[in-house]
């Protein structure tokens, strides 16, 4: 039999004031297995913690029922007070006849009544209670970071200047991510590359971090402070350490193909670096468009290298590492455009879109700075830009807002107004979003200074007039037809998660929403965590965001893996899903539901009669489990059960509850 | 139609789940919202804690009413609890009918840490409705 000791306290009037406190006590000393019951005005005081101690020690009781606030409030308070009274923390049971009892009820009859219950079923699960141990873990304190954009540098180095280690991944051959496409930047237009480019060097730089390009993640195992990694070293066909970045070979060699970073608007060889502030600055070949790995003939590369670096034989190279917590920073693709055909994108060489009008600026894009039609390379006098393409269309894109397009399009007229004199802008728009600091001001120098012609509407069709393009649009503010012959059109392209968003989150168990974006542990209060501890997430791949949202997003997230590796060990939650070995049949219908990958296959040998036989059961590993319980409802057997929460526990409480 | 006693007080089983709807609870208590006292809250870790059997159970033991309540759905703490509660216990639902139980004994509601006022208005609401519906006799176990 346990020796159960009931603490009821007053709460000043907070309890005393609804429940009779003297009856509750009378019947609490009924209960079964209660030797002892204690009242205190203040039970989280300092006194009444010595009482419970001292009760514990004089009656020698084994389990602790506190009638007080919500355990949300004090359940941890209370266990280090049993704990220091000798006892398993796990040993106390809360009734909350607070928050749900005195402060919702006005009759104090009923309130008493209720408290009474409250402690009832509290003293029945009490006296089920088993001791609870949480499990040491060591922590493997360094960190990985998915993506080498500005999200993926940012917390790279704010990790590594915490001291500790940082392994970043990038899948091109060149950190930068989209802000190296950048040209400037809203709303200061600060040079992107000049902002970017130092930080790039800086990782390249740091002790603390590795790099690895045109590597991706291959697999992921383990749990929070203790990954294993698994990350392709994709082969690069060209040895890093030899290579000196002269480029003798990105001159020389004959194959070319469209070049991602600038948008396909020009043609980069096979063997190519990016573009020209790339880190490291050293090239890759593209195998797919190789001349020799597609013919067997060609090696001009290898001729032409003057340090021997082409290496035609080199294989892709699986790496495995350990590591402590993981940032995630893989940002987004634009938009594909491939169901806006009434924007004759595609079909007319000057219909682009912003990213591909961004390169156009940029002085070490395809033009050299200058806006020139792709078409006959003249500059263009007016300009339409037609924002929302694939944002806040529910019927085609995007249901949401990709949050940047407003401002970027501001940007692009202010540009224009720049580097075009006498040109002029047209923005079709649903509506003109500039939340953020300095944001309003800058959209309105774009239509005052720069005189860029805001329209609210929709465009329904961009077809060729001539060496023109006619945009036919709705002005709803006036409710007339407009048509504009422009030189060139700029579609505001909306931000999609990553193609493969869904892929890399599945390795990581983790989460993404229903446009792949990865999922956030809590909206407001967690927007950096994912709900699988020790993985953190910066930048676009959380959800559309600017640079310096993305910025503050990868501190936040570097503050939380560095928190993670100050500590000296990881405590786990002992409250985890235990299986009965006897009992599993080997079904695994629990794996099934596991939202953490937690439950594993487990071949046991057994005794059966004479014979040993192997059968397969279930394990959950509990630094996975997070406790919830899924499990315990679909193990059929009954097999599984919940520390803290097991099935006779709960049966025990249903019970109390209806005597 | 059972006799409906204006003085029946049911007695009603509440499985909430920790991270929603007992912090609901709990905010109720704190803007000091009252309700019905006919419930007796049991804190799961997750709605998908519950076992179809503790519900049976208490009907068995003589609850008027049994409630379930988790966070929304999509909004689970762990992911997707919520979305085996909901598949589960829409099976369930629809068997206790069968056995002969006024289905609004049954309630599965989804209220999150943040809705104090609905989580009373929840509790108003089902005791209300199960008072109407009188004693739950058809279960309850003769001990």
């Amino acid at each position: 039999m346990k020796r159960i000791g009931v603490f009821i306290c007053w709460c000043g009037s907070n309890i005393a004031g609804t429940v009779d406190i003297d009856k509750v006590a009378a019947a609490a000393g009924t209960m079964n297995g209660v030797v002892y019951v204690d009242q205190n005005k203040y039970t989280c005081s300092e006194i009444g913690q010595a009482m419970i101690k001292d009760a514990i020690k004089e009656y020698k009781l084994d389990r602790v029922v506190i009638a007080a606030c919500s355990p949300r409030m004090h359940e941890n308070t209370f266990r280090k007070t049993v704990e220091s009274a000798g006892l398993n923390p796990y040993y106390l049971e809360i009734a909350n006849i607070r928050e749900q009892c005195s402060w919702v009820h006005k009759d104090k009859e009923a309130g008493t009544a209720k408290a009474i219950s409250l402690i009832r079923t509290a003293v029945a699960k009490a006296a089920m209670n088993e001791a609870l141990f949480a499990v040491e873990m060591p922590i493997t304190r360094r960190a990985l970071v998915i993506g080498g954009g500005i999200a993926g540098i940012q917390a790279a180095l704010d990790i590594a200047d915490t001291g500790f280690e940082v392994d970043l991944v990038e899948r091109e051959p060149s950190l930068g991510g989209r802000m190296a496409q950048l040209d400037k930047t809203f709303p200061t237009l600060d040079c992107s590359a000049c902002i970017l480019t130092p930080k790039m060097v800086d990782v390249a730089q740091h002790e603390k971090i590795r790099l690895f390009t045109y590597a991706e993640v291959e697999k992921v195992e383990g749990y929070l402070g203790n990954f294993t990694v698994t990350i392709r070293h994709r082969a690069r066909s060209v040895d890093l350490q030899k290579c000196t970045g002269c480029g003798e070979c990105l001159a020389k060699c004959p194959a070319k193909v469209a070049s991602e970073f600038e948008e396909g608007l020009v043609q980069r060889r096979a063997i190519y670096t990016p573009f020209p502030q790339a880190v490291p600055n050293k090239p890759a070949i593209d195998r797919a468009h190789c001349r020799f790995f597609t013919t067997g003939k060609c090696k001009v590369c290898q001729k032409v290298c003057p340090a021997d670096a082409i290496d035609y034989e080199m294989e892709d190279r699986l790496l495995t590492n350990g590591y402590g917590a993981i940032v995630v920073a893989t940002g987004f693709d634009t938009h594909k455009l491939n169901d806006y055909g009434e924007y004759a994108y595609g079909k007319h060489p000057d219909v682009l879109t912003s990213l591909e009008f961004e390169r156009l600026l940029n002085a070490s894009g395809p033009t050299g700075g200058k806006i020139l039609r792709p078409s006959d390379g003249k500059a263009p006098k007016t300009v339409a830009f037609i924002q929302c393409v694939g944002s806040r269309d529910k019927a085609k894109g995007n249901s949401y807002c990709a949050k940047i397009c407003c401002m970027y399009t501001a940007k692009h007229a202010i540009l224009l107004s720049e580097k075009v004199p006498g040109s002029k802008a047209f923005v079709f728009y649903i509506d003109v979003r500039t939340a953020g600091k300095d944001y309003e001001e800058f959209y309105t120098r774009a239509y005052e200074e720069c005189g860029a012609s805001y329209i609210k509407g929709n465009v329904s069709k961009v077809f060729p007039e001539g060496e023109k393009l006619l945009v036919r649009g709705v002005d709803v503010l006036s409710g007339a037809l407009v048509e504009l012959l422009v030189d060139m059109v700029v579609l505001a392209v909306s931000v999609d998660a990553r193609a493969d968003a869904k892929e890399l989150a599945k390795k990581l168990a983790v989460t993404v929403n229903e446009h792949k974006f990865f999922t956030e542990a809590h909206p407001k209060l967690r927007p950096v965590d994912t709900q699988t501890a020790g993985i953190f997430l910066a930048g676009v791949c959380q959800g559309p965001k600017d640079i310096p949202e993305t910025v503050a997003q990868a501190s936040a997230a570097a503050v939380k893996v560095a928190a993670i590796f100050s500590k000296q060990s990881l405590l786990s939650n002992p409250t985890v899903a235990e299986v009965e070995q006897k009992l599993c049949s080997g079904d695994m219908s629990c794996m099934a539901v596991c939202p953490y990958g937690a439950i594993s296959e487990q071949v046991v040998e057994e005794r059966r009669g004479r014979e040993m036989v192997t059968r397969k059961i279930a394990r959950v590993n509990v630094a996975l489990c997070q406790g919830c319980g899924a499990c315990t409802v679909a193990c059929r057997p009954g097999a599984i059960n919940l520390k803290g929460f097991t099935n006779q526990q709960i049966l025990a409480e249903v019970d109390a509850i209806c005597l | 139609m059972p006799v409906v006693n204006e003085r029946f007080e049911p007695l009603i089983v509440a499985f909430c789940c920790n991270w929603c709807s007992y912090a609901g609870a709990d905010l109720a208590g704190i803007s000091r919202m009252s309700y019905a006292s006919n419930v007796r809250i049991i804190r799961v870790p997750c709605s998908s804690r519950v076992n179809p059997g503790f519900i049976i159970r208490a009907f068995q033991r003589g609850a008027d009413g049994v409630l379930v309540a988790g966070c929304h759905p999509g909004d689970c703490h762990y992911h997707s609890g919520n979305f085996f509660t909901r598949r589960r216990l829409t099976v369930l639902k629809q068997m206790i009918e069968y056995l002969g139980i006024e289905p609004q004994r049954f309630q599965v509601r989804w209220i999150s840490g943040s809705e104090g006022a609905k989580f009373a208005m929840v509790m108003n609401s089902v005791a209300e409705e199960i008072r109407l519906l009188g004693p739950n006799r058809k279960l309850r176990d003769v001990r």
